[in-house]
């Protein structure tokens, strides 16, 4: 953009007016603390749709046999519930939202590096999210694979799918633009001084994400690609009656999607990085591990793929090696984990909600490690596999991992963003009943899976009917928990009393300016001296 | 001028750079998955891959081939062209980039009516009775020559673009870095065909 403006030092993102007015000074603007509200919004939204399809689900399963749905509503309702809470929330999740408002920030810069590639993916991302979500509505019924599309059944199938597959590989686009947007914004436009061990955690963490999101989302795009070429074209990539191999797909599919785990939770190892200093008021224990375990996770992350399928037919030399790598990859989580509890170790801890949402975290996120490991053990595998227990682990780590990371973000740079303060009494209240909600939503289905219950299923049998009434009214206790949360941030974005500059006292350079900030973020761009969490 | 400033008057040809590197790193990702589905195909039917690569016909392969590697150094030279301030010199050799472009795809479309018109497509009844091997060998055929004619438009667009921006003078000899990434997205494309032309024409 060649636009000459008028400057206006006092007036914050918020306030600017720029070209267009209303609705348009949002869907048009290049600045990347807009486009990352943006992304907050129809995150929401969708976030929203989506946990009360799961809330449904879970009433569905609080009795034996049909409650209040039939079994095809149900494979709709875990397919849409899967498609849209993975590939447009927790993908891109952290990134899209909280990298977009504070990796230019935290590094010392105005904006991102491409700032119109930026708007466009999010036009993108919306773009894929329609399309994918247009597959409810159209065509000969909802989608009824889960989210994985796996072969032969999603060419097989007479319902939606052609929608469905080709929004997650358009939203596969946006994912590569903002990733390829993040590596060039951190490699070129850190602020002077800031050298690569001076970078605050959260844009390590981002970086790490952004080469996962470059390198693995094109192979499940032609992966996609070629699910839809083989509706409509009868190709044979993966048909058996054509010669294919539906196998080949699991593989090309978990190349690219367990990576994409790490996506997810790479960017919440970061967010709670940040937060844990500010509020233990200490700079972080052992800064060089948590980088390195960052790289080295998204570096291992992508040799473990095959431990999705130990049950799908592999070579013993093969299931091995995708066992002892699954078991390597956890050793640097748990390094991140030591050091975090290291950080607490002789701090003087100020308990605020972020922090609380950062303990919660650590809470959860060893549950969903540990029990990744008894998945990742061979002969465990065989008996879990497909069962309850996996979704139980998958939730720990995903909404417990990246879901309580990014409510914890937001309740850390909320004050930031909207500069308002939030009721602190009721995101308390929120957390709590939020977090007693998860724990008994989805501790019984570790138990439920052990004891045989399979996952995907409308129906169980009486055996099972105890711990899914548990489970059921955890859901409805965890969904009135978030009920909670997010009332308390939107009315607190708009009435909240006046948040000041740097309300938790923290280090990093988003602290320094305003809040919320000015349109170009900082009226002269600072000179980095000292590492990042400096409480000396 | 005096209160005044221009926001986003950043400019980082260095960065720009580096981010079409990146790009092009996912685009040769994409075509590696089809690439792996044709190495494990290849190894599990390898002599119905051998038979049906005789179908294909090696001339106008090789002939593409040429017409590619033309192509590409005619972009090549345009970018000198611009630093040497050519303007006119630079726009004939990208046009004539985008002819041998266009040329590359009018004879990928004989390529393929000749195919489709001996019966030879997916899901044809000739090749429904072909062997397995076979109908997964015209099936990647025309996925991933299909994909990079593609891509050709793609790049085809592109140039077009930095076409009309040296034109009107956007694209000049002290700031060509459009240019330059449309250039490496044109030997993009020409690596990609560079892999295809053997797998499929050459290996027999």
């Amino acid at each position: 953009m060649s636009d000459t403006v008028q400057q206006h030092n006092q007036k914050s993102y918020l306030e600017y007016q720029g070209r267009f007015k209303g609705l348009f000074a949002w869907i048009f603007s290049t600045d990347h603390k807009r486009i990352g509200l943006l992304y907050l919004y129809s995150m929401l939204v969708l976030f929203s749709v989506a946990a009360i399809i799961g809330l449904l689900m879970k009433i569905e399963l609080i009795a034996p046999g049909k409650t209040i749905m039939d079994a095809q509503t149900y494979n709709s309702f875990f397919t849409l519930h899967g498609i849209t809470m993975i590939f447009l929330i927790v993908v891109p999740g952290l990134p899209a939202v909280f990298g977009n408002f504070f990796l230019p920030i935290m590094i010392g810069a105005k904006d991102v590096a491409f700032p119109k590639l930026n708007l466009l993916s999010w036009w993108i991302y919306i773009l894929g999210a329609l399309i994918a979500l247009s597959a409810q509505f159209l065509g000969d019924g909802p989608p009824d694979t889960g989210w994985t599309f796996y072969a032969p059944y999603s060419f097989r199938t007479g319902t939606n799918m052609l929608p469905a597959v080709t929004g997650a590989f358009i939203l596969g686009f946006s994912s590569i633009a903002t990733g390829l947007n993040f590596i060039v914004t951190i490699h070129r436009m850190r602020a002077p001084g800031m050298s690569w061990m001076k970078m605050p955690l959260f844009p390590w963490a981002l970086y790490g994400t952004a080469w996962i999101q470059v390198l693995a989302t094109p192979i499940v795009g032609v992966t996609l690609l070629m699910i839809v070429l083989e509706r409509t074209m009868q190709i044979g990539f993966f048909d058996p009656a054509l010669g294919g191999d539906p196998i080949l797909y699991q593989h090309l599919f978990w190349i690219y999607s367990h990576p994409a785990v790490y996506i997810m939770i790479l960017p919440a190892m970061g967010v709670i990085s940040e937060i844990i200093p500010t509020f233990a008021r200490k700079t972080i224990f052992g800064y060089k591990a948590i980088v390195v375990s960052t790289l080295a996770i998204a570096f291992v992350g992508y040799f473990v793929w095959g431990h999705h399928m130990f049950t799908s037919g592999m070579s013993g030399t093969a299931l091995y090696t995708f066992s002892i790598l699954t078991f390597f990859v956890a050793i640097p989580s748990a390094i991140k984990i030591f050091n975090w509890v290291a950080t607490l170790h002789k701090a003087s801890i100020d308990i605020q909600t972020p922090f609380l949402w950062a303990l919660c975290f650590l809470f959860v996120f060893m549950i969903g490690g540990l029990s990744g490991m008894v998945l990742g053990a061979l002969s465990a595998n065989v008996h879990l596999h497909d069962t309850a227990f996996v979704v139980a682990h998958f939730h720990f780590i995903v909404f417990g991992g990246t879901g309580f990371a990014f409510f914890g973000a937001l309740h850390y740079w909320f004050p930031k963003m909207f500069g308002r303060m939030y009721d602190k009494g009721w995101a308390n209240i929120g957390l709590a009943v939020f977090f007693t909600g998860f724990n008994t939503l989805y501790l019984p289905m570790f138990y439920l899976g052990m004891i045989g219950m399979p996952r995907r299923y409308y129906d169980y049998v009486e055996e099972f009917h105890g711990p899914n009434i548990v489970s059921s009214f955890g859901a409805m206790l965890m969904i009135a928990g978030l009920i909670i949360i997010i009332t308390n941030l939107v009315r607190s974005a708009r009435k909240g009393e006046k948040a000041v500059a740097d309300p938790w006292l923290g280090k990093t350079l988003e602290w320094t300016i305003s809040s919320p900030p000015s349109l170009e973020n900082f009226e002269e761009i600072p000179l980095v001296t000292k590492a990042p969490y400096n409480y000396e | 001028m005096n209160n005044h400033v221009h926001i986003d008057e950043h400019r980082d040809d260095e960065g720009a750079k580096t981010g079409m590197w990146i790009f092009i790193f996912t685009e040769i990702l994409l075509f590696g998955g089809l690439f792996i589905v044709y190495s494990v195909y290849r190894y599990l039917n390898p002599l119905a891959f051998h038979l049906a690569a005789h179908e294909l016909s090696t001339f106008i392969g090789t002939l593409n081939t040429v017409i590619l590697l033309v192509s590409s150094m005619t972009i090549a030279m345009s970018i000198t062209a611009i630093q040497y301030k050519n303007k006119k010199l630079t726009l004939i050799l990208m046009g004539i980039t985008l002819l041998l472009a266009f040329i590359f795809l009018v004879n990928k479309y004989f390529e393929w009516s000749g195919k489709i018109s001996h019966g030879i497509y997916p899901g044809s009844e000739i090749l429904q009775e072909a062997s397995r091997g076979e109908i997964l060998f015209f099936g990647l055929y025309y996925a991933m020559t299909g994909l990079h004619a593609l891509h050709i438009i793609i790049g085809m667009a592109f140039i077009g673009y930095v076409m009309r921006m040296v034109a009107k003078n956007e694209v000049r000899h002290d700031n060509f870095i459009l240019l330059e990434n449309s250039g490496l997205y044109w030997h993009l494309v020409d690596l990609i065909w560079i892999f295809l032309f053997p797998l499929f024409y050459l290996i027999t």
